[in-house]
């Protein structure tokens, strides 16, 4: 009998440093998994943030670049512009991507580059100790919002695949969350989706993940699912904000 | 070889092309946004890529991308668009990817101007960005010679997996000048596939390649960095490129000099000449490495009593000639730096006011 279960040959052994509770590991699954079913990791380039996902090129087995700090999208579009036959993915968080990474993705989405970004939101800078991001909820405490996200001072968070939706250029924008099992089929159908999107030179595409962070936001593992279950999901609103034609 | 007449910028996108670089990226900025303009017609015709970033912090990492998979890439700005760029330069140099950045200078810090300038001599040989790294820093005189260099460059960004930076000012990319180009060198980088993240597939290893510069464990950083210092002491040894002016004769000062300014000297030099003054140049054509050897050796001459380094800039290079020259003779400085040329007429002034004081006249 053949096995039924097993690790993706596009994720390697290396056990990862992610917090228990995190779910940068389930969303790195989900990506080797398409992989693999799509026959693609021979051609994939990834792209490394800056954030707690910046080793991510130790959990996969295919190359890999390491941008800076918000700059992947750029990257992407080098790689794509000059090697349109390489597949291409940026994995960035909301810190990378909302914050000092804005222009950078706001302008590839633009441009319609054909690379795919898994985005990982988890409402804070995970790997700095827990500061306030864009992304941020209101009234959320962070080490840089000790009273709570004052939104009277700092606006609301940034819902950023609303914002890249608004883009007039064909993108395929969604929304996805992995907290639950009942939500992880769903989000591993969208970032296959976007990949395929990108393998037919179609349009840019873009996943954004809901994710935890249970260690800065000071939760345990459930308590951070329920949490961000309750509060991030009625604000970040599941779904395709954009498909193209 | 036939020569066509044509302006310093556009003759540096022609040169990349003929160097087989085909992937350009850039944001326009006065006094190089000809080059953008100029590679946006020529890079279509030939197959090329060229794209407009929006922003020059983008564009450096525009350029990062495609270096790490192996293509051969340039972009061109000027000074405050390198500022930005500094960032990806410091990645480029601790990923080791090859990549060509064109500086046509400008006037700074800040704003400044846009007119002629030689201040980013620190920036470009020194850092820039952050961490230990240093770039290979070619600076060319004429029109010909930014062809040349940039020709070079490619070769020479490869062979150390480094970028080199052409350091050209605002006059050197506005002027135009009769150009003969060289024939073509190699279209490919070689060895790429030991380690450019060019895709699984297309490697005969099967191993997947990393281009990365995050070292956490301080040993290994640490060597990473000695590895990169071999490579800077390989370049002392292998590229340091100058040129001599009136050296052969007994001369009293030793003008040091590079780019645009060192055209300048040799007017005034020959103009001395005519009354009777005898001065040398040391013209340095790579300021990183820079030629300490020969101009320490100029300036040993026993009629020398005087160097001087004369610059658009407020005494940038002066460093590196004083650490050259090892005190064993006085060295000054004479320089402009709003982005007017000092003329012939001015340096000779200069360089009579310093023989006074160092002796004779
Ligand atoms: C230019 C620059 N500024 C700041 C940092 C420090 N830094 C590292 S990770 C990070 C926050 C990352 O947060 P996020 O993108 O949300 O990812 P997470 O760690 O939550 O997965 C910051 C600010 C940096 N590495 N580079
Ligand atoms: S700090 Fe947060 S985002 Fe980072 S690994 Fe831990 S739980 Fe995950």
């Amino acid at each position: 009998m053949g096995k039924t279960f097993q690790k993706p040959e596009a994720l390697s052994d290396m056990p990862t440093h992610y917090c228990p509770g995190c779910t940068h590991g389930v969303i790195h699954r989900l990506i080797a998994e398409v992989i693999d079913e799509m026959n693609i990791r021979g051609k994939m380039v990834g792209i490394a943030p800056v954030g707690c996902a910046v080793l991510a090129y130790n959990y996969f087995t295919f190359d890999f670049q390491e941008a800076a700090h918000g700059r992947a999208p750029a990257m992407a579009t080098g790689i794509k512009r000059v090697r349109p036959d390489l597949m291409v993915f940026t994995y960035q968080g909301d810190g990378d991507l909302a914050s000092i990474g804005m222009g950078e993705i706001v302008h590839a989405a633009n441009r319609g580059e054909k690379f795919t970004t898994i985005f990982v939101n988890n409402a804070v800078y995970g790997m700095t100790g827990g500061q306030m991001a864009p992304t941020t909820m209101p009234n959320q405490r962070t080490t840089t919002s000790p009273m709570g996200r004052n939104v009277a001072e700092v606006g609301m968070p940034i819902k950023v695949a609303e914002l890249l939706a608004s883009l007039q250029t064909p993108a395929y924008i969604t929304r996805q969350t992995v907290i639950k099992p009942k939500y992880i089929v769903k989000a591993k159908k969208a970032i296959r989706k976007a990949f395929e999107y990108q393998l037919a030179g179609k349009c840019y595409s873009f996943v954004e993940v809901v994710s935890t962070c249970p260690t800065n936001w000071g939760l345990t593992p459930l308590e951070a699912v329920n949490w961000a279950e309750n509060t991030m999901l009625p604000y970040y609103e599941l779904g395709d904000k954009k498909v193209p034609d | 070889m036939k020569k066509v007449l044509m302006k310093g910028n556009e003759a540096i996108g022609e040169a990349a092309i003929r160097a087989g670089c085909l992937n350009y990226f850039a944001y326009p900025i006065t006094p190089q946004s000809e080059v953008a303009e100029y590679l946006s017609k020529r890079m279509p015709e030939v197959g090329g890529v060229f794209l407009q970033g929006e922003s020059e912090v983008a564009v450096g990492y525009m350029i990062f991308g495609a270096a790490a998979c192996g293509a051969r890439v340039m972009t061109t700005s000027s000074s405050p668009g390198i500022s930005l760029m500094s960032e990806a330069i410091s990645y480029i140099s601790g990923a080791e990817c090859p990549a060509v950045f064109v500086n046509i200078m400008r006037g700074g810090p800040g704003l400044g101007g846009i007119l002629p300038s030689q201040a980013d001599y620190l920036q470009a040989t020194k850092g820039g960005g952050h961490g230990d790294y240093r770039l290979l820093v070619m600076a060319p005189a004429s029109v010909q010679e930014a062809v040349e260099m940039v020709m070079q460059a490619f070769p020479l960004a490869e062979k150390y997996r480094n970028p080199v930076m052409i350091l050209g000012d605002g006059l050197i990319g506005q002027m135009m000048e009769p150009v003969a180009f060289p024939d073509q060198l190699r279209t490919e980088p070689s060895n790429k596939d030991a380690w450019a993240t060019n895709g699984m597939d297309t490697r005969k290893s099967g191993k997947r390649n990393l281009v990365k510069s995050l070292y956490l464990d301080p040993t290994v950083l640490n060597n990473q960095n000695l590895k990169l210092k071999a490579k800077y002491d390989q370049m002392k040894r292998e590229e340091i490129r100058f040129e001599n002016y009136n050296i052969d004769v007994p001369y009293e000062a030793l003008l040091v000099s590079y780019g645009t300014m060192s055209r300048v000297c040799k007017t005034a030099i020959d103009n001395l000449k005519t009354e009777g003054l005898e001065i040398g140049l040391v013209r340095p054509k790579t300021l990183f490495p820079f030629p300490e050897v020969a101009i320490r050796e100029a300036s040993r001459k026993p009629s020398c009593r005087v160097v001087l380094s004369i610059e658009m800039s407020m005494g940038q290079m002066l460093e590196d000639v004083e650490r050259s020259v090892q005190g064993g003779k006085p060295v000054e400085w004479y320089g402009k730096c709003g982005g007017e040329v000092p003329t012939p007429e001015e340096v000779m002034d200069e360089i009579r006011l310093f023989l006074q004081r160092y002796g004779k006249e």
